[in-house]
């Protein structure tokens, strides 16, 4: 898998160019239960990192996602819009959520690999 | 005392255990001093006779409508409620059941709750409806903001049809936001073509009455041709719900959101409350739409049930986020409204509606043959507007004093507004008699020679 | 903050004994019942009217043409149709309802006697003044009864619920704070609060600010000094909170949020705890509003209607919504206009009257002594329950509880049964469960307020049955937990299909599709 980066508010993303995909861990969707909508970000949006681009929504619960790195959104998944269980049966796979042009690609640094975001877990217990 | 079931044994028995020498070790907390002593400067508790008594005597200080002719609408109107609504509502199962949290055992009160709904989506002409709100004048109010929510707009215009009670509300809500609140001035002609004319691309929504507070009823087709041509919502306001047994919905007319008093079916009047907001919009706004929902699903047998569905746009989850802070709704008036439309189903509402507006008729032709009164409306359901010489409010005051509740005044519903003050708005319903009519035409033209 | 305690919303795999079926799919006593829709006889109908002269219509050509369509029955199917979804309820008539926070106490039937009368039920929000003396003498007498029982000078009574109560308090400081042009942007809530108070303050366009809670589930005083500031236009406390707990340190609260230049607005949902024993008014308050369907025995009817009248505050009453009661000698008025710089009117009419006239019914029943009673006796069954389970469950606090405990899921770590589980277990015993999840607090929330009106036996058989299960879950039976209710009407019901794909109302099915 090409170098997966996750933040603190349990999102991933992969980059391909200067376009990353972005969606939801999969301990944040086995925490949300079911999911049952996702309200997404309008495309052409231009956000800072951190900014709120959406809410996942399950039965009992709703998460605001947030944008773990600046630019602007260039599409959003379709297929969980009309299938919102992608989220919880592939959530780093199908269940991708939307995909963003980086405008500072040197945020990435800051985000954690793979090892890092699973030693953070522990830490959540 | 006949609700505590505690003896003084039991107390000390729970103390004992608990290893409290006395209740006040269990209100440590309270500050120093601030733990009354003694009961409060208020009468001490009284028998279930005594309380009777009492607030008979203050009941009987009030006329009510069924003592004499009562031509009052404006908002709350008096209809019979079927003797078999009052029964079932007072089944304890019913009356002191909660909120359905726990849905395996509140099957009674969901399903109540998907047939009120049921029933509004097809009354109003829309495609959902919440599980009812507060009163007309809040889920109007609400609606408001949730178009806001919608169009992403600022500009609201409301119409001078509105009942100005459901203006004020709004009024309020909007205080503290930035929307651009444009109220026309109330006036008893039909003023479409006012509306339509201040409507343009920053118009958030549209407000308007059908039939109206004076009673006028209209198509509303080109009003919502006009908003949707900016990119507004129209929203209709029903206060007499009766009346969508006789007239063409606002569903059908084009309306993007529609409220409602629900009063006049299967609830009392009641001095203004408890009363039942109806809600109901088009399903592609249904996340934006406050209230609680019941949905339809499945157990784990496959059999059919009901649940609160939706959740997500309410307080308990969304908190600061939600489309709106409210939990409690009207239920059991929702109840009451869905007893009594059961019982009259189609073919009993439509009866319903026509003899209401029979009786309108009527009131109309006595009252147009009274020297000095002059009828508004050129269309009405079962609310009309008269214009009298001389202060109305006055007028209807003396003909109280007469025992005859002749109707609302333009004064003592639009306050300082002179322009309304020789007005008065009433209405005639199935309760209406020959001789309640003839009564109030024979006390007018009394009054007015 | 938002409520991130996801949990499972559909049926579990776990199986439970299969019960025959029987040819009407009845089971004796529990009887299904088709929708309305479901039961149509077109052209019937359940009431008789009489004929009326026909008369020229004068609708302007708007008839309604198209089909409603609504089902039509007779009396007797619709009497059937009631009574038989009536039993599939659980409700205060037949049991402990130990919600918390919700005051599930019974609902005295002379309260409904008195709002059936016609005086009170038959009467017009807008008839004459001298014509309904009697209905603004209940809202006198009811005014004076609330502010007595809170120690403050001023109420409202029109907001039609809790919520439209906090509404109207948060509305009336703004009102003050702009009128003093000191206009403030944030509102301090605590973490434990009930939802409303933060989608209020939202709709009052208050930014909304956590305050923790300290390890004794109370509101950290540091914590708060640090929050406040003059850019804070109020604090929003329940007291008891929604843990079950007295704030002690509210005194010193009131005077820290009053030094900042803030409004202490209280939540009061709570004042069952209290009411007759306390007056919140000595505890420093501005504005608090009081449900009546909590506190005042006003029936619950299934989630509403409910009354929340606000008390004010001397600084606060000049800017507090329309209408009110004024007396002029042996006469009573509605004042409906609205002062200068007041909030104006919060609904249409004069508020819940059908409530008033139950709450009044109910003061008037209980006296003062009587509802000191009910305070004592509200904490003392708490209390009871909280001893009577701490050795099997885990307290989520220290210390005796107010007139509810809070409990948490550590009792069952490691047993695979959820706080979820253990509430639905209940069901089968013959309980409406606790309410769950809530305060968000703790996890696993549950949070139980038995009231004044259990008696000794009521709540001894409550506590056996909770410690019963207790014990069956640290012994590892945790499908049967899954498995339940098994008694119910119906069995757990799969909320995620009713979100992902919600049916909202009645469909005609299609008539292909039955081919």
């Amino acid at each position: 898998m090409s170098d997966i980066r996750y933040s603190e508010d349990h999102e991933w993303i992969i980059l391909d160019g200067d376009v990353g995909t972005i969606g939801i861990s999969d301990y944040a969707q086995g925490a949300l239960g079911d999911v049952v909508f996702v309200e997404m970000p309008e495309i052409g949006a231009s956000l800072d990192k951190g900014a709120e681009v959406g809410v996942i929504e399950s039965v009992k619960a709703a998460s605001e996602i947030y944008t773990p790195v600046s630019g602007e959104i260039v599409a959003v998944n379709e297929a969980v819009d009309g299938d919102p269980s992608l989220v919880n049966t592939d959530p780093l796979g199908e269940g991708w959520l939307f995909k963003i042009k980086l405008s500072k690609p040197e945020e990435l640094n800051g985000l954690s690999n793979q090892d890092a975001y699973n030693k953070f877990l522990e830490g959540l217990d | 005392m006949r609700y505590l079931p505690l003896t003084d044994h039991d107390r000390q028995d729970m103390l004992a255990s608990i290893g409290a020498s006395s209740i006040d070790d269990l209100f440590v907390d309270v500050p120093e001093g601030l733990l009354q002593s003694g009961p409060l400067d208020l009468p001490r508790h009284q028998s279930e006779m005594a309380v009777e008594r009492a607030m008979e005597a203050l009941a009987k200080q009030n006329r009510s409508a069924g003592e004499g002719p009562f031509f009052l609408g404006a908002g709350g109107y008096r209809h019979h409620i079927p003797a078999t609504v009052k029964h079932l509502i007072s089944r304890g199962e019913f009356l002191t059941a909660y909120t359905p949290y726990q849905p395996e055992i509140s099957q009674g009160t969901l399903q109540v709750l998907f047939e009120f709904q049921s029933q509004v989506v097809r009354l109003t002409g829309m495609e959902v409806a919440n599980a009812s709100m507060y009163d007309g004048s809040t889920a109007c109010a609400e609606a408001v903001l949730m178009a806001r929510r919608i169009s992403k707009k600022k500009k609201v215009i409301v119409s001078g049809g509105l009942h100005p009670q459901y203006a004020d509300v709004i009024r309020t809500m909007t205080r503290f936001t930035d929307d651009d609140v444009n109220f026309q001035a109330p006036t008893p002609h039909i003023d479409d073509d006012a509306l339509i004319a201040v409507l343009d691309d920053q118009t958030s929504c549209v407000v308007v009455q059908n039939p109206d507070v004076f009673g006028n009823v209209r198509d509303l087709t080109s009003l919502a041709e006009a908003a949707h041509a900016v990119g507004a919502l129209l929203i209709a306001t029903v206060t007499e719900i009766v009346s969508l047994g006789a007239i063409r919905s606002p569903g059908e007319m084009g309306a993007d959101i529609v409220v409602g008093e629900g009063q006049s079916i299967g609830n009392a009047l009641s001095f203004g409350g408890p009363y039942l907001g109806l809600f109901a919009t088009r399903l592609r706004y249904v996340r934006q739409m406050p209230g609680r929902l019941c949905g339809e699903t499945v157990d784990s047998d496959g059999k059919r049930g009901f649940v609160l569905t939706l959740s997500t746009r309410e307080q308990h989850i969304r908190r600061e986020k939600a489309t709106s802070n409210i939990c409690t709704n009207s239920g059991l008036c929702a109840l009451a409204f869905s007893i009594h439309l059961s019982l009259l189903g189609e073919k009993g509402l439509r009866q319903m509606a026509h003899i209401n507006h029979m009786r309108a008729v009527q009131l109309v032709d006595a009252l147009g043959q009274i020297e000095g009164v002059e009828v508004l409306n050129d269309t009405f359901f079962n609310e009309v507007t008269i214009r009298v010489p001389g202060d109305a409010r006055e007028l209807v005051n003396r003909l109280a004093e007469l025992g005859i509740l002749a109707g609302v005044s333009g004064g003592r519903l639009f306050d300082s507004l002179t322009d309304m003050a020789d007005l008065i708005i009433l209405a005639a319903t199935e309760t209406t008699t020959d001789e309640d009519i003839h009564a109030l035409a024979s006390a007018l033209r009394e009054a007015l020679s | 903050m938002m409520n991130r305690q996801g949990r499972p919303s559909q049926p579990s795999d776990a199986t439970t004994a299969p019960i025959s079926a029987t040819w009407t799919g009845h089971r004796a006593l529990d009887l299904n019942e088709p929708l309305l829709f479901e039961q149509d006889r077109p052209g019937v109908t359940g009431v008789d009217f009489e004929p009326v002269s026909e008369g020229k219509t004068r609708l302007g050509g708007l008839e309604r043409d198209e089909k409603i369509g609504l089902p039509g029955l007779t009396e007797s199917q619709v009497v059937r149709h009631y009574t038989r979804l009536s039993r599939k309820n659980y409700a205060i008539d037949m049991g402990i309802f130990p919600l918390g926070s919700c005051t599930m106490k019974h609902n005295p039937r002379l309260n409904e006697a008195v709002a059936a009368m016609p005086g009170f039920a038959d009467i017009h929000p807008l008839q004459p003044m001298a014509s309904v003396q009697g209905a603004l003498g209940v809202m006198e007498q009811l005014s004076h009864w609330l502010k007595t029982l809170t120690g403050m000078p001023g109420v409202s009574l029109s907001p039609k619920a809790g919520a439209q109560g906090e509404l109207c308090g948060l509305m009336t400081i703004r009102a003050a704070l702009e009128a003093r042009g000191d206009a403030r942007v944030r509102v301090l809530v605590p973490e434990s609060a009930h939802g409303t108070n933060p989608a209020t303050a939202a709709q009052c366009g208050y930014k909304v600010d956590s305050i923790p809670a300290n390890d004794e589930g109370r509101v950290d005083i540091e914590a708060l000094a640090e929050k406040l500031g003059d850019d804070v236009a109020a604090i929003m406390l329940t007291n008891p909170n929604t843990c079950g707990l007295f704030e002690r340190d509210i005194i010193e609260i009131a005077a820290m949020t009053h030094a900042a230049g803030a409004f202490f607005y209280c939540d009061g949902a709570n004042f069952n705890a209290i009411v007759g024993k306390v007056r919140p008014g000595d505890l420093g308050i501005d504005a608090m509003h009081i449900n009546l369907h909590k506190t005042f025995s006003t029936p619950h009817g299934g989630g509403g209607p409910g009354s929340g009248p606000v008390v004010f505050s001397e600084a606060l009453v000049p800017f507090a919504p329309s209408p009110f009661i004024a007396r002029e000698g042996d006469t009573l008025r509605l004042v409906e206009d609205c002062a200068d710089g007041a909030v104006g009117r919060m609904a249409a009419f004069h508020g819940q009257m059908g409530m008033y006239v139950r709450a009044l019914t109910y003061m008037l029943s209980h006296g003062s002594d009587g509802l000191a009673q009910v305070a004592e006796d509200a904490v003392l069954n708490a209390n009871y329950v909280l001893e009577g389970l701490k050795d099997v469950m885990s307290p989520s606090f220290e210390g005796p509880c107010m007139h509810e405990a809070l409990f948490d899921d550590r009792f069952l770590k490691d047993t695979g049964v959820t706080t979820l589980d253990f509430s639905k277990a209940l069901i089968d015993e013959g309980f409406h469960p606790m309410t769950m999840y809530f305060p968000l607090v703790v996890q696993g929330a549950m949070l139980i307020e038995p009231t004044e009106t259990e008696s000794k036996e009521s709540l001894d058989e409550f506590i056996g049955a909770l410690r019963h299960l207790a014990t069956m879950a640290s012994a590892g039976t945790s499908n049967s937990f899954a498995a339940a209710p098994q008694y119910s009407p119906v069995t757990r019901l799969d909320e995620t299909q009713a979100a992902r794909s919600p049916v909202l109302s009645y469909q005609v099915p299609d008539q292909d599709a039955a081919e």
